[in-house]
């Protein structure tokens, strides 16, 4: 296992078992240690609210539209196809059956519940999760084609293409994602909002904002991860490709980045769990992610404690399901 | 089919360097020409100026009547058509062998992929490896990995072909196995220009041999003449020293 191996002497069994049991007991007392401190102040735990921001039943109502007399109710599978007469026709709804609350001939008035259901609906943890994990999905794409292309551009014999990487890859590392978001929102995003209304056109949904701002910031990270990942490709790949009468592109395309992209897939993989937690800030622009929509929840439930833990572990599972798609692409392109 | 003449070539990094001195050089069509010389003697540069690997800077380089120098030439078609080997293979170590041979052919040749196919295998076979067609460049021995790239250059249709120390990277037991593939293919009238330190190729399969030093194409005669009777001094320290 060790990076080494054969170095040292080997160690006694004994050595692995200690220390694994040191690791249990360090894991144990720190999660006991926090609960015996969130006791002495007091702090009563309620872990059975947090399951309904995921999902929850909610009561689900059909209402008359207009009044009349329930002429007839016929089963419709599992519903009820309810039949009101009144004074301009007939109008039919479906209600479900069991929950059916009007008779035959009963006089019904506009807004008068015919029937309900329950119906499971996903809470606001699962709408910010959904949020969160969209804006990443389309923010990485877009990072990863900014990055290559500017990666790319950055050893470009071209200089105009050479300088505009450069200046881009330092402006974005030059200043705090949290800074640039602004500027995308209340700078940027205002001026083409005000633009694009002179010329008819609804302002741009924020989320846009918010993907460019990320996208843009993990672009230029990407950017030099690729530039690094190209130049560790021997001379001798494009050589040879050229030398074949591939042009530059094509062994770019085919020769190069295939193998640069598999030597620096877990860089990239850092760079994208990255992008997924800076995908926090959003907020701010108010695009209701996980965090925002967790901190509107823990106003709200007054339950800091679990679903700051829940909040966080959320995030673990983005990340951590994105680390194992990385080492199955590594796995595979070996 | 390859006029070389007055070819000056200068490094600038890391220090400035003129590395080729006015090198001439002619080879008719079906010539083999083995250039030797000592080490930084410019003969790797000569070699690589001849398909544009390096460009030239003052000189004239015509393959088969083709001014490679010029700007508006169709150096991706002059490149597929003088073939490079180089001296440490360079396959294309995320394609298998099948595909490092085919690849190319598709894009620059505009062969479709079942006669690309057809053609790498016929070539795999004769130069001995036929059976390993699906395997990774890597599982190949460092004499299978340079029949490979032999191999792959040959299947451009190429008019000539340039060798750089084709077997200086090899374990001794198998720099024969690829000798062997480079004198049938001389044998079958390829127009080669080797740049190699294996005199007993040069004795046996060169028309003529060419020895360089500091940049200057010193010397050049038919084997017989230039193993035993070599005129110039430099050359006679060199032959001293390696033989
Ligand atoms: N790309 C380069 N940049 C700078 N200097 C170079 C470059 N390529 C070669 N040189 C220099 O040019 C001179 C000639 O090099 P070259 O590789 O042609 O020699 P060679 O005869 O092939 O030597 P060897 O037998 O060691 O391969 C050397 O001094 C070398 O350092
Ligand atoms: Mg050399």
């Amino acid at each position: 296992m060790s990076l080494y191996p054969g170095l040292d002497a080997p160690k006694p069994p004994i050595y692995k078992r200690l220390w694994a049991l040191f690791f249990v007991v360090f894991v144990v007392l720190s999660i006991g240690g926090t609960y015996y401190a969130t006791k002495s102040v007091d702090y009563i735990w309620r872990w059975y609210t947090v399951p309904q921001y995921f999902f929850y039943l909610d009561d689900v109502e059909v209402l008359a539209e207009a009044e009349g007399i329930v002429a007839s109710i016929e089963p419709a599978g599992e519903e009820s196809a309810v039949v009101i007469r009144g004074a301009d026709g007939e109008q039919r709804y479906l209600v479900p059956a069991d929950g059916l609350r009007v008779d035959l001939d009963q006089f019904v008035y506009v807004d008068d519940v015919l029937g309900s259901s329950q119906q499971w609906k996903s809470g606001l943890l699962i709408y910010g999760l959904w949020i969160t994990l969209k804006v990443s999905l389309i923010a990485s794409v877009f990072a990863l084609i900014i990055g290559v292309a500017t990666g790319m551009a950055r050893i470009s014999n071209n200089p105009a293409l050479r300088w505009l990487a450069i200046t881009y890859i330092e402006l974005v590392r030059g200043s705090p994602l949290l800074v640039q978001m602004m500027i995308w929102y209340f700078v940027i995003g205002a001026l083409i909002n005000k633009s694009i209304a002179g010329w008819g056109l609804g302002p741009v949904p924020t989320i846009w904002f918010g993907v460019l701002s990320l996208a843009l910031f993990t672009g230029a990270y990407t950017a030099e991860i690729v530039r690094a990942g190209i130049q560790s490709v021997h001379l001798g790949q494009m050589e040879a490709a050229r030398s074949l009468g591939m042009s530059y592109g094509e062994a770019m395309r085919k020769i190069i980045l295939p193998q640069a992209i598999r030597r620096i897939l877990p860089a990239l993989a850092g760079q994208f769990i990255s992008l997924i937690k800076d995908s926090s800030l959003l907020g701010v622009i108010s695009i209701r992610e996980l965090t925002k929509i967790t901190r509107e929840v823990v106003t709200t439930s007054l339950q800091p404690f679990e679903f700051w833990i829940v909040c966080a572990l959320l995030y673990l599972i983005l990340t951590f399901g994105l680390s194992l798609l990385v080492q199955h692409l590594e796995r595979r392109a070996i | 089919m390859i006029q070389a003449r007055n070819v000056n070539k200068y490094f600038y990094v890391p220090q400035e360097l003129h590395a080729l001195k006015d090198a001439s050089l002619e080879v008719a069509a079906g010539e083999v020409v083995v250039i030797i010389g000592p080490s930084g003697s410019g003969k790797s540069t000569f070699l690589r100026c001849l398909n544009r690997l390096e460009y030239a800077d003052s000189g004239e380089i015509l393959i088969d009547g083709e001014d490679l120098l010029d700007p508006r030439a169709e150096i991706n078609r002059l490149r597929a058509e003088t073939g490079m080997v180089f001296q440490s293979f360079n396959l294309f170590p995320h394609k298998t062998v099948l595909e490092n041979l085919v690849m190319a052919q598709i894009s620059v040749r505009k062969r479709s992929r079942k006669e690309a196919e057809a053609k790498s295998m016929e070539l795999l076979q004769r130069v001995g490896i036929g059976e390993k067609f699906g395997v990774y460049p890597e599982q190949l021995s460092g004499g299978q990995q340079q029949r490979v790239a032999i191999a792959r250059s040959l299947a451009m249709d190429p008019k000539v072909m340039l060798f750089d120390e084709p077997t200086s990277a090899l374990d001794p037991e198998m720099v024969g196995e690829v000798l062997d593939v480079m004198k049938d293919l001389a044998r079958e009238g390829m127009t080669m220009v080797v740049v190699t330190h294996e005199m007993g190729f040069a004795r046996e399969v060169a028309d003529r041999v060419v020895f360089m030093d500091h940049g200057v194409v010193l010397e050049e005669a038919a084997p017989g003449p230039f193993f035993s009777a070599p005129s110039h001094e430099r050359t006679i320290a060199f032959l001293k020293q390696i033989l």
